[in-house]
């Protein structure tokens, strides 16, 4: 094997001996292998037999346009992440905005409040909640017991409790890059529209927010895309009664049995999220966002 | 004038975003109060703390053999996540061209894919290839969707690296394994130990994929969690989620440690 002589390679050949570029492709090629054999081969056989299962065709796809427990799910689905991603960057971004403009103390302590719940199990967060929300869970209890209410309030098993999960799930994967986008806006922007006469509002209404919308853009499209997919929080906290695509994709294929529509679902979900991060991948930098610069 | 500019925030705002983190911290600390608690049903204690929920958890063998299961495929795909990510990641800082970026992103693919889709795959494969059930099934696609997080941390590390050093190794006549082993992994080391921890919680608490390709013989501490959650609910559960919660903030401060010692 010959070197193309893009460096000078001044080692001697000591066995086998590669190319430079040959040499790093060789430390790729464990993942690489792993990635294409145990990833995305599987998943392309989900798409396969989304097409092929239990008969060649559309047919499944059909059940999108026909099935009317599909489409009240996907509903339940799209409403539940839509309002979840509203909330989460509404949330977040207030939680930004102080970060970016407090001290590094105070900084290290926020940041502390925000990494400590991402690296918490998801498992024990949906318990907490769980135990929080339940009829006879401490928040009714309380309620109770100092008069406020006398029947418990329904905060579980439905949408709300849901919703309150997987936003406290959500929440650092909003303010992460909400704040990575706003601790690159030049301060001078906003002090020269003050100096200029702007008032705080004003400064903050057409100069901090527009240019803080990339953060936002990336964030949302982010925090809707787990949203989507999110299995543990909505399957705990909806107990059943509220179904969205990822339980109902187990039920599918654990319970039933009905691979074809399973890989279906499994395929519509594949397909929108890669269509939201094609438009993604326009607006932010994709590899920085998921943080691989 | 007091402020110039944006240099400071509303009380208002400041209370807002205060009211967060205690929405985000605060329920999390639930599970320490209702962990020690005199009652046999899921409740703050009324009479006086009990550790009897510990004890059950330390005695019983269901817990500490899923705790045991869990430990081995997490230590083991954790490992070849680790060495695999991170070569990957070296590759592909070195090449720094259009194929290594495309293979970065595919890399993420576990990462933005929903595990629901990937556990259907997966759950076909190991049909197939009879590794339903199986330590190995569990640990390899464990390990695969564990590269994306020593991937991202080790790129970062290597950002700050100056590649002129690994040069200079390599034209001194060191081997790419000495280079490797003696200038690049020392260097990245904080990156590679921050990968190892990300990747360790990613298998460790990992539940949707387990609850497909596993079932009697790998019983993960997750799946425990999740049966406990959804069919005999009792404190115990709790002094589980206390401990796993202690367990994590311990993980995270080492991981800052390492961290701030990086950067001085």
């Amino acid at each position: 094997m010959t070197a193309p002589a893009a460096r000078p390679m001044p080692s001697l050949p000591r066995g086998l001996h590669f190319s430079a570029t040959g040499r790093y492709w060789l430390l790729i090629m464990p993942a690489l292998a792993m990635m294409v054999v145990f990833y995305l081969y599987p998943i392309s056989r989900v798409l396969w037999m989304s097409v092929t299962e239990p008969q060649p065709g559309i047919d499944n796809f059909a059940l999108l346009a026909t099935s009317a427990s599909i489409q009240r799910m996907l509903m339940t689905t799209a409403r539940i992440s839509i309002i979840t991603t509203l909330i989460t960057l509404v949330l977040a971004y207030v939680v930004s905005y102080v970060l970016v403009h407090s001290s590094e103390r105070v900084q290290r302590w926020m940041f502390l409040g925000v990494l400590v719940p991402l690296w918490i199990s998801v498992l024990v967060r949906a318990f907490a909640w769980f135990v929080l929300l339940r009829r006879e869970g401490l928040i009714n209890n309380t309620l109770i017991s100092t008069g406020l209410i006398d029947t418990p309030l329904s905060l579980i098993w439905n949408e709300t409790g849901v919703m309150i999960g997987m936003v406290h799930y959500m929440l650092p994967f909003g303010i992460l890059p909400i704040y990575a986008n706003m601790r690159d806006i030049d301060q001078r922007c906003i002090a020269a529209a003050r100096g200029l006469g702007a008032t705080r509002g004003v400064a903050f209404r057409k100069v901090f927010l527009p240019l803080s919308t990339p953060g936002v853009v990336g964030a949302g499209i982010l925090v809707f895309i787990f949203s989507l997919g999110f299995f543990v929080t909505p399957a705990i906290l909806g107990g059943g009664k509220t179904l969205m695509i990822a339980e109902y994709i187990k039920v599918q294929i654990l319970e039933i049995v009905r691979w074809g529509v399973g890989t279906m679902l499994a395929a519509t979900l594949l397909i929108v999220i890669g269509g939201l991060l094609a438009v993604l991948s326009r607006i932010v930098d994709l590899r920085k966002l998921f943080g691989a610069g | 004038m007091t402020s110039s500019g944006f240099g400071s925030t509303s009380l208002m705002t400041r209370s807002m975003a205060w009211a967060i983190i205690c929405f985000l911290v605060l329920p999390i600390s639930i599970v320490f109060a209702v962990s020690v608690t005199d009652r046999p049903y899921l409740s703050l204690p009324r009479d006086g703390v009990s550790l009897q929920y510990y004890g059950n958890l330390v005695t019983s063998q269901a817990w500490l053999s899923s705790i045991l299961h869990s430990l081995i495929i997490a230590v083991a795909s954790t490992a070849i996540a680790a060495v695999a990510g991170t070569l990957c990641a070296i590759g592909c800082w070195r090449l720094s061209n259009r194929a290594s970026n495309i293979i970065r992103l595919v890399m993420l693919m576990p990462i933005m894919v929903p595990t629901i889709v990937y556990a259907l795959g997966i759950y076909q494969f190991w049909i197939d290839l009879r590794l339903i059930d199986t330590y190995t099934g569990v640990i390899i696609a464990h390990a695969v969707t564990g590269i994306p997080y020593v991937v991202i941390t080790v790129s970062t590390a290597l950002a700050g690296f100056d590649p002129r050093l690994e040069q200079a190794a390599l034209n001194l006549g060191a081997s790419m394994a000495q280079t490797l082993r003696l200038v690049i992994i020392p260097n990245i080391l904080p990156g590679v130990i921050s990968g190892v921890i990300f990747a360790f919680i990613h298998s460790w608490d990992e539940l949707v994929i387990v609850l497909f390709i596993a079932g009697r013989g790998v019983f993960t501490l997750p799946r425990r969690m999740w049966d406990g959650i959804n069919e005999h609910l009792d404190p115990t559960m709790a002094a589980v989620a206390a401990v796993l919660v202690l367990i994590t903030l311990g993980l995270l401060f080492i991981d800052i440690a390492i961290r701030a010692r990086r950067a001085r």
